[in-house]
């Protein structure tokens, strides 16, 4: 359960937003030209990432507005949200030490974290 | 190894115990195998069982990042039905539940399965016309299933609030009598058993770090404890799909969600049959040792944390109240999550990819468990032949290419 930062109404409860998936997917502009290959990925390929991720929310229970945020997947760290149409910023978080292990703050199933040099 | 029975049962029983095997062996990895199978879930483990029983391939190994069955195979709830509406979805999960029938004795390990009966409710008259015409399509396809009106439903679980007063009463109900629940550890520990006494290396506490090519084709894979070549890779990884595919540039059309399972405090026999409402969206059944095993829906957004939110909860708590009011000064006991690797159409991935000799079987999103042999044997036939067999062939990653979606949302009776 998040408490989420609206970059328009502040810090609001998660079950005022409704989730709106994946950020920055640009919509086709030549979508006559495009295959259906291609179609496929702007409609149902999507990154799923293990770590830093961006995503669409809606603040649906208040101002209505889209807005971004980037959360670390692995531990739900909320690490920033920001207006559609900005980029997505630099940010710095705890990754897991192997591709799908866990974070030293992630979800506490230390019988798959590999751990990494130096963390006990 | 020893075969399970009455009279070992006996004779250990009559020697303190102490005379039992390992069930497997804890093999170091070998520098190479015919195939390496990514995933020592319920799948994974049916994929090796199958492929060395069926194929005559051996020369396997079931890589696990933790410890097998310890992932999605036990957070669920257990639900074994095959009433999908369509065609492709029937045909996999009753090629399923036909083998679910006969597991316990071929594994030779008791996976308490108990068919139970599966009911789901009906709340309004739209509703109840899909059910009724999902048991339908359900008879062409030969899944066993019936309506029921809301006298019958009580008559059959007795314990079932079918008052008109409710918020969203109960109108009537579909029916699959021999669907159910079983034991997901015994199926894991079955299937890892068989596979080991058939020769599998089931290789725990290891992860896959990456996946090696060469000219397009897979030649191994390399693991925190080393490289293995091999020209086969079957990933059968649940919440962490995209993870592994990620690793070769695969984009997949997945994203993984937190699921939540929770179980009450054991009470004695309550309820005698699994219960699943699509509208209110929860579901229960009790376990043998009397816990109620509860279910619901996922959390919106994406996420690799193994644990949910508390408002679905609060969700599901309210919507079993409801239907159950005897169970509302019950104490809930153990909340859990796991991660779940949800399709666009809500039907799997079983197919081959553009790297060759890299397999998927993924995409189960929340209703995976009840597929999990007829899974692993369609699987198994997909990578030993490099075909997809009459069962597999619908659930293709091509499938979003051509517009050919196998689209169950909803038509499923979801609440899988």
């Amino acid at each position: 359960m998040f408490i989420i930062q609206c970059p328009y109404c502040g810090e609001r409860d998660q079950s005022e937003f409704t989730h709106a998936g994946e950020a920055h997917i640009a919509r086709p502009t030549n979508s006559a030209d495009m295959t259906d290959a291609e179609w496929a990925d702007f409609l149902f390929m999507r990154k799923n990432t293990k770590g830093v991720y961006a995503e669409r929310w809606n603040h649906a229970a208040g101002c209505r507005k889209f807005f971004n945020m980037v959360r670390n997947t692995a531990t739900d760290e909320i690490l920033a949200t920001y207006a559609a149409g900005q980029p997505m910023p630099d940010v710095t978080t705890d990754l897991p030490a192997t591709p799908s292990g866990e974070a030293s703050i992630g979800s506490g199933n230390d019988a798959v974290k590999v751990m990494k040099e130096g963390e006990v | 190894m020893g075969k399970y029975s009455f009279l070992s049962l006996l004779k250990q029983g009559l020697t303190g115990h102490h005379g039992w095997e390992k069930v497997w062996r804890q093999p170091d990895p070998k520098p190479s195998y015919d195939a390496v199978i990514i995933g020592g879930g319920g799948h994974g483990l049916a994929t090796a069982y199958y492929l060395a029983k069926n194929h005559g391939m051996t020369n396997i190994a079931v890589i696990e990042k933790g410890w097998i069955g310890g992932g999605n195979s036990g957070r669920n709830t257990t639900i074994i039905r095959s009433n999908y509406l369509y065609d492709a979805s029937a045909t996999i999960y009753n090629h399923a539940l036909t083998l679910w029938k006969d597991l316990g004795q071929e594994l030779n390990f008791n996976i308490m399965m108990s068919h139970r009966g599966v009911l789901n409710l009906a709340h309004d008259e739209g509703e109840a016309r899909q059910l009724k015409r999902r048991v339908e399509a359900n008879r062409l396809n030969g899944v066993a299933s019936e309506y029921l009106d809301r006298h019958q439903v009580k008559e059959f679980c007795p314990i079932i609030n079918i008052s008109e007063d409710s918020r969203y009463p109960i109108i009537g109900a579909t029916l699959q009598r021999d669907g159910g629940v079983n034991r997901h550890d015994g199926v894991v520990w079955g299937f890892a058993r068989k596979a080991d006494e058939m020769g599998v290396d089931i290789i725990q506490q290891c992860e896959v770090t990456n996946i090696l090519t060469d000219n397009g084709a897979v030649t191994g894979v390399e693991t925190t404890r080393g490289t293995i070549r091999t020209p086969k890779v079957a990933c059968v990884t649940a919440g962490h799909t995209s993870v592994i595919a990620g690793m070769l540039d695969i984009r997949l059309p997945i994203e993984s969600h937190p699921l939540q399972a929770l179980v009450s405090e054991p009470m004695k026999p309550v309820i005698n049959t699994v219960v699943m409402s699509n509208a209110v969206h929860a579901y229960c059944s009790q376990s043998d040792k009397g816990e109620l095993v509860i279910g619901a829906g996922i959390d919106a957004h994406v996420s690799y944390t193994q644990r949910g939110s508390m408002d679905i909860i609060e969700h599901q708590m309210s919507s079993m109240v409801e239907i159950f009011p005897i169970f509302s000064r019950v104490k809930m006991m153990r909340q859990w999550g796991g991660i779940v690797d949800t399709c666009p159409d809500a039907s799997p991935i079983i197919s081959k990819t553009p790297v060759r000799g890299f397999y998927i079987n993924g995409g189960w999103g929340t209703g995976g468990w009840k597929a999990t042999p007829g899974s692993g044997h369609c699987f198994a036939d997909l990578v030993a032949r490099d075909e997809p067999n009459r069962i597999a062939a619908p659930f293709t990653l091509e499938r979003f290419v051509t517009g050919d979606l196998v689209a169950e949302h909803g038509a499923a009776a979801v609440a899988h």
